[in-house]
This record gives structure tokens, C-alpha cells and sequence, in this order.
């Protein structure tokens, strides 16, 4: 990896570049919460002014400028008993500035799913290729746990990759297209003084965290405690609003469904992002329900975020930032889950 | 200074100029775009299932569309939805595909009133196949409750047709009535290949039944075979396929060499929605075919 040093300002500059031609996305103040802290979003930004590069989280991840929530497949075209089909991928460059360690992790993740193995999509390979990402170091989040999966920390998948040195940002370079970017602007080569703030400021972090969860061994605990009582305890409290889904930068379940429209001379094949604790989830014709009580949809997610990805690619498939845990109405999160099922191994 | 962030077009990768091909997994395709498919030919078989023939309309495409027994494909039927259904026909067809599909829902339906001739979409082959190259010498045991028997026919084609490469060949057939029984007519051709045992129960008879009554386990415990020397295809309601199995392995069949198709919700076909998985396992790319052992070992399959 290259790396160099920007200042602000050269920052700044870059940015307001990208900003003349394209779509920027960024963290956006967008509302103050119940607990008087700033709610950010990743949004379209004007300008360079609107991103608040200091932001804690958001909300909801970045994910839906890679797996937007409704995607059109395809169109067919009627004409009386014959159609055709029609295919578009989404190629309009754009950039995303400022994501964290752990939503380039979990970018990554969706890679792994979307761009290799059997049949690479082209739709989220289009969104991909085409948004230059530009990732910042940060402090960790409350109720955070990325360091616990190894997501704090972050060495491809971008672009561009910021730390803050103060004065100047110690930029890391993931690409050559970021590169390209970095040189249009004054940047300098890296001294020996910048290596140490920058390795400190990456052992601050990494002192900071609060939240741990333990995850040594934790497919295995999962496959020993699949009929624990723990599950319907959670499950007994979730409303299967499927938030924690729409909430998690890497769950990507979706359906498909087909509409005509009213003169029926288009129909229209379209995802939707779902969440397997939806309740139709795993229906089928004839009102079978493969999964239908609230604990084993539950158990569900945490399985595949735990053991199935894990099994699948060696890792989880959690990135820790707990934006499930915020977002969920009933107060499951993964910390007091997961510590749970330790509890119940020991109890 | 303003920069042009550069635009990347996918189809212009060299994958996308190969031909389509849901054989080759790892080729970056069009994998929403569907071969054109034409319904040459529809067949009544009961009051809730119908055979069609499908034949991919452009010869190139059809040429190229080669299956194994038991995989499936997603049949798109433009402006109502796509739908996994079981390849039922021999692979060494080339003409068209046999889909035998029951009415249950809303893709079903419409499908039902489908006239001879309407184009409907068709992706795949997806999924993995009964191993029948592993079976070969064998004596093999093909064994179907309900609608069990459309994924059943594409094994049963491959047997027949290279009848000497197995050893013995039992197909054994059960349905809860005889009016559900599919494919009537096409018994007494199974039962006049030399080497071939066709056995039908079924659990209700009516007035006209002569034919035995009883459940399927029935059948097979009257059944002479060599357990050592035996594989098994199963194919039915998860109920079913457990007691046989079960049955089965009493019987001295291990139980890697039982194979069932299992059926799950599926959205995509390629492992990517979800909507199929067992614990870990997609049914779509790691199924429908699993041995009875790794099924056995799926968290929540049965
Ligand atoms: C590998 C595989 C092979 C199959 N082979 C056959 C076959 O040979 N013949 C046959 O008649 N049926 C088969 N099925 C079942 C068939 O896919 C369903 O009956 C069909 O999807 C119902 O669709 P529908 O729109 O009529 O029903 P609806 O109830 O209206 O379904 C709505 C949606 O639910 C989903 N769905 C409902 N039931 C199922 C199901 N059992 N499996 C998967 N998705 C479902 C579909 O996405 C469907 O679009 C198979 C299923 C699988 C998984
Ligand atoms: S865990 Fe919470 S956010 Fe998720 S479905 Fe249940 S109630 Fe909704
Ligand atoms: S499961 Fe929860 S904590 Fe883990 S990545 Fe998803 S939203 Fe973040
Ligand atoms: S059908 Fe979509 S993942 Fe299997």
C-alpha cells in the first residue's frame, strides 16, 4: 500500500473536484436524537461544507447505494402474446466520503457474496466499480463492537483511507484511481514523524473500545446452543419489523417480485431488500412456514451472521457496528445476545 | 480543478461476450436474462398437475442448454413471477424440457391457463444432480411419494436409458389416492424394460383400485435387495422421504448413498437471496440434491 499526507485544505480541494461532476455522498447531520446527540445519514451532499467528517455513525449504513432497496431486474415489454427483455446496470460514477473501518469491512463482505463465487452480480459489480469510496479512521462508536470481529480495522476494499493527524490527514491508498486523485492536489510523501502520529492514533483507537463481545468459537457454541432457551427469551420480545436487517450494513436477503402496469404493456421484475425475520420469509405455496415462530427467525439472522457466513468464508458476517442493536425497537442487540449464550454454556 | 470520475461499464468485460451459460457459475453474465422458451405442448396429468414442454426458442441456445438429473431451473412467466420447478425429462433430450408443475399459487395458476404456444422465460440449469455416474454397477432404488416423482423422472430417464450400466432397478411409487397418481401412462413402458421392477401403492383406494394399498415404507419392506450394494433416490414430501430413509438405513443402506431434492422458498436460484437456506446451506447452489447424511446434519432441514 502507498501512503501519503494531505492537508485539509488539499482534501477539501479534492473533494469540491469530485463534487463539480458527480454525485458525493457523505455523513450528514440530519436531526438531533432523543439522547441530544447528532443523527447522521449517508446522503447526497453539495458541497464539501455539508459532510461532518466527524460524525460518530449513521443510522443506516451506506448499503443502499450498492444493494439499493428496491432495484428494477429487468422490464419486460408486451406486445400482444410476445415480450422482450430488458436489462440495465446502473453506471453512473459516484463517490461515497467518509465511511468508516467497519462499513468498508462489511463492503467487503458483500463482495465476497455479490462479486465472487457462483454468479457474480452484475448489478452490485456495476454500483461497485463504479463509486469510488473514501474511508476515515474514528473513534469507536457507542456500543460498537468492531474490534471484537477485526473490523476496526480495514486494508483494501477503498479507495482512498483517512486518518486524522490533526493538521493533515495520513492518507492510505487503496487504488489507482485514488492515486490519480490524491496527485491532483498538494500532497508530500510520508516522514518518519507521520508514521508514529499516525500509528498512534491507531492505538488510541484500538484502546478505546468499551464493548466486547466474545466470538472465539462462537459457530461452534451457536451449533451447541441451537435449542438453547435463550432464543425464545429474545425471540419472545422481537416484533419482526425486520429494522435490524434494513439497519445492518451486510444483510442482503431480498425477494423479487414481478408488477404490470396498468395498460399492461410493461412488467416489471423488481428486489426488494427483505429480512428473515419477516414472517413470510421462508413461506411457500400451500401456507407452509419453514420458520414460523419469532425465536427461530431470530436465531436465524444471528446464525447466518455467525456461523453460516462464517462457515461459508471464515469470518463473520457481523461487523460489529451495532446499528441493529440501535435500531431495534425491542432492545436486541448483539452484545446481550450473544454474552447470553455464553451465559447459558457456563449456566 | 474538476475531475470526471471515469465510468465503468460492466458489459464491456470480456465474460459478458460469451454466451450465456448458468453452467458455468463463475462467469459474469446476464444472470437475470432468461432464454426465450416457447410451450410446444401441454399435458393433463391430474385435476391439479400439468406437463409442459418447453422448448428454448433459439437453436444456438437450445443446442448449448445441457442439465443433470435433478437440477432445476427458475421458469419466469413475464408479469406475474419466477418460480423453481424440477427439470422432468431425459438430458439426452434436446428438443425441449419437460416441466411438470401442480397449481398452487399465483405463478402456478396462470401457468395452468397457459395456451400451447405462449413464451414464458427460462434460467438454468441451477442446483446439484443425483450422482449417477457414482451409482454406476449399483442396483439403484428410485422412490417417489406425491409429486415426487417429476424430479424423479430425469433419474429414471438416465437409468432406463443406459439400463446396463446399473445393476438391479426398482422404481417404487406412492400416492395418497390413485386419481393422484401422475403419469399413468407411461407404467406399462417402465414396467416392459427388461430389468425393471415398477412398484404403485396407495393409501386410499377407490372403487377401481386393484393395485395394492398401504403406505409407501410398505412397498420396501417387502422389497429383496442387497443393501451394501445400493444407492437410493428419494424424492417426495420431507415426511416421506424420512421414513424411507430411515427405513432404509434399518435395511443396511448406508446413508451417503441416499439421495433426496429438497424444496425450499427460492427467489434467485444462485445463492444469493437467501430466501432457500437451511442453517447455512443454500438449497439453490449446495441442493436441491443432498445425500440423506448431510441432511441429517442441516440445523432446521426436516
Ligand atoms: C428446487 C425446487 C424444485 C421444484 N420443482 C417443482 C416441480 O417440479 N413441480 C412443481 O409443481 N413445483 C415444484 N416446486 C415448487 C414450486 O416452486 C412452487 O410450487 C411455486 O414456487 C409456487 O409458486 P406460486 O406463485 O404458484 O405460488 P404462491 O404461493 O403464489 O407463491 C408466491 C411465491 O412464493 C414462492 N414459493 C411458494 N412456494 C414455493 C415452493 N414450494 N418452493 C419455492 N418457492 C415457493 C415463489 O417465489 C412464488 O413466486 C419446486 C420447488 C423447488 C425449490
Ligand atoms: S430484532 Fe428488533 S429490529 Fe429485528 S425484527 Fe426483531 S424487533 Fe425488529
Ligand atoms: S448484525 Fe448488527 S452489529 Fe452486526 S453488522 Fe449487522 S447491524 Fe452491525
Ligand atoms: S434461491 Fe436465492 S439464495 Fe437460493
Amino acid at each position: 500500500m502507498l501512503f501519503k499526507i494531505l492537508t485539509k485544505d488539499g482534501f477539501e480541494q479534492l473533494v469540491d473536484g469530485i463534487l463539480e461532476s458527480n454525485e458525493v455522498i457523505g455523513p450528514k447531520r440530519v436531526a438531533t436524537g432523543a439522547n441530544g446527540k447528532p443523527i447522521h445519514q449517508y446522503l447526497p451532499v453539495t458541497s464539501f461544507g455539508e459532510l461532518d467528517l466527524d460524525y460518530e455513525t449513521t443510522e443506516f449504513p451506506a448499503k443502499t447505494y450498492f444493494l439499493p432497496y428496491r432495484e428494477t431486474l429487468s422490464t419486460f415489454h408486451f406486445d400482444e402474446a410476445d415480450w422482450t427483455q430488458e436489462i440495465r446496470y446502473r453506471i453512473q460514477p459516484r463517490a461515497i466520503v467518509g465511511l468508516h473501518a467497519c462499513d468498508i469491512n462489511g463492503l467487503l463482505k458483500l463482495d465476497k457474496v455479490f462479486g465472487r463465487d457462483a454468479f457474480p452480480s452484475p448489478y452490485y459489480l456495476s454500483r461497485r466499480r463504479n463509486t469510488l469510496v473514501v474511508g476515515i479512521d474514528h473513534m469507536p462508536c457507542e456500543g460498537g463492537f468492531c474490534q471484537s470481529v477485526d473490523a476496526h480495522v480495514v486494508s483494501h476494499g477503498f479507495d482512498l483511507f483517512l486518518t486524522d493527524l490533526g493538521d493533515r490527514y495520513f492518507v492510505s491508498i487503496g487504488s489507482d484511481r485514488g492515486f490519480d486523485l490524491v496527485g491532483k492536489v498538494e500532497n508530500r510523501e510520508v516522514s518518519e514523524d507521520d508514521t508514529h502520529a499516525y500509528l498512534a492514533v491507531r492505538r488510541r483507537i484500538s484502546d478505546a473500545f468499551k464493548t466486547h463481545v466474545r466470538t472465539q468459537n462462537l459457530p461452534t457454541l451457536l451449533d451447541l446452543e441451537f435449542d438453547s432457551p435463550v432464543w425464545k427469551r429474545w425471540g419472545d420480545k422481537c416484533l419482526s419489523c425486520g429494522s435490524c436487517a434494513m439497519a445492518c450494513p451486510t444483510c442482503y436477503c431480498y425477494g423479487v417480485n414481478e408488477e404490470v402496469s396498468m395498460d399492461f404493456t410493461v412488467g416489471t421484475k423488481v428486489k426488494q431488500l427483505h429480512s428473515c425475520n419477516l414472517v413470510d420469509f421462508a413461506m411457500v405455496a400451500g401456507d407452509h412456514n419453514f420458520r414460523p415462530s419469532r425465536e427461530s427467525r431470530l436465531k436465524y439472522r444471528y446464525y447466518h451472521q455467525h456461523r453460516g457466513f462464517a462457515e461459508a468464508y471464515d469470518e463473520p458476517k457481523c461487523v460489529g457496528c451495532n446499528r441493529c442493536g440501535r435500531v431495534c425497537l425491542a432492545g436486541i442487540n448483539p452484545p446481550e445476545v450473544i454474552a447470553d449464550l455464553h451465559e447459558e454454556d457456563r449456566a | 480543478m474538476s475531475t470526471e470520475l471515469h465510468r465503468y461499464d460492466i458489459t464491456q468485460e470480456s465474460d459478458f461476450l460469451q454466451p450465456r451459460d448458468f453452467n458455468r457459475k463463475t462467469l459474469l453474465q446476464h444472470v437475470d436474462q432468461v432464454f426465450r422458451a416457447q410451450i410446444t405442448n401441454i399435458i393433463d396429468l391430474t385435476s391439479e398437475e400439468k406437463l409442459f414442454h418447453v422448448r428454448l426458442v433459439k437453436d444456438h441456445q437450445r443446442e448449448r442448454f445441457t442439465f443433470l438429473p435433478g437440477q432445476f431451473v427458475m421458469l419466469e412467466v413475464p408479469g406475474y413471477g419466477e418460480i423453481p420447478i424440477s427439470i422432468s425429462s431425459a438430458p439426452t433430450n434436446k428438443g425441449y424440457l419437460e416441466l411438470c408443475i401442480r397449481k398452487v399459487g399465483r405463478v402456478t395458476s396462470v401457468l395452468h391457463k397457459a395456451r400451447r404456444g405462449a413464451l414464458v422465460g427460462i434460467r438454468g440449469p441451477f442446483g446439484t444432480s443425483f450422482p449417477m455416474e457414482k451409482m454406476r454397477d449399483h442396483s439403484v432404488l428410485l422412490i417417489a411419494g406425491g409429486l415426487g416423482l417429476a424430479p424423479l423422472r430425469a433419474p429414471i430417464f438416465h437409468v432406463t436409458e443406459n439400463r446396463t450400466n446399473y445393476d438391479q432397478v426398482h422404481i417404487i411409487y406412492g400416492t395418497r389416492t390413485p386419481d393422484q397418481l401422475l403419469f399413468d401412462y407411461q407404467y406399462e413402458q417402465w414396467r416392459r424394460i427388461n430389468g425393471v421392477n415398477l412398484s404403485i401403492i396407495v393409501e386410499q383406494p377407490d372403487e377401481a383400485w386393484t393395485g395394492e394399498v398401504g403406505l409407501i415404507t410398505k412397498l420396501i419392506d417387502d422389497l429383496d435387495f442387497d443393501p451394501a450394494n445400493t444407492y437410493a433416490i428419494v424424492c417426495g414430501p420431507p415426511v416421506m422421504f424420512k421414513f424411507v430413509c430411515n427405513q432404509l438405513s434399518t435395511k443396511g443402506v448406508p446413508m451417503h448413498r441416499m439421495f433426496v431434492s429438497l424444496e425450499r422458498r427460492m427467489h434467485c436460484g444462485m445463492g444469493k437471496c437467501c430466501r432457500c437456506n437451511i442453517g447455512s446451506t443454500y438449497t439453490c447452489v449446495d441442493g436441491p440434491v443432498f445425500d440423506y447424511w448431510s441432511v441429517m446434519n442441516l440445523k432446521e432441514a426436516i
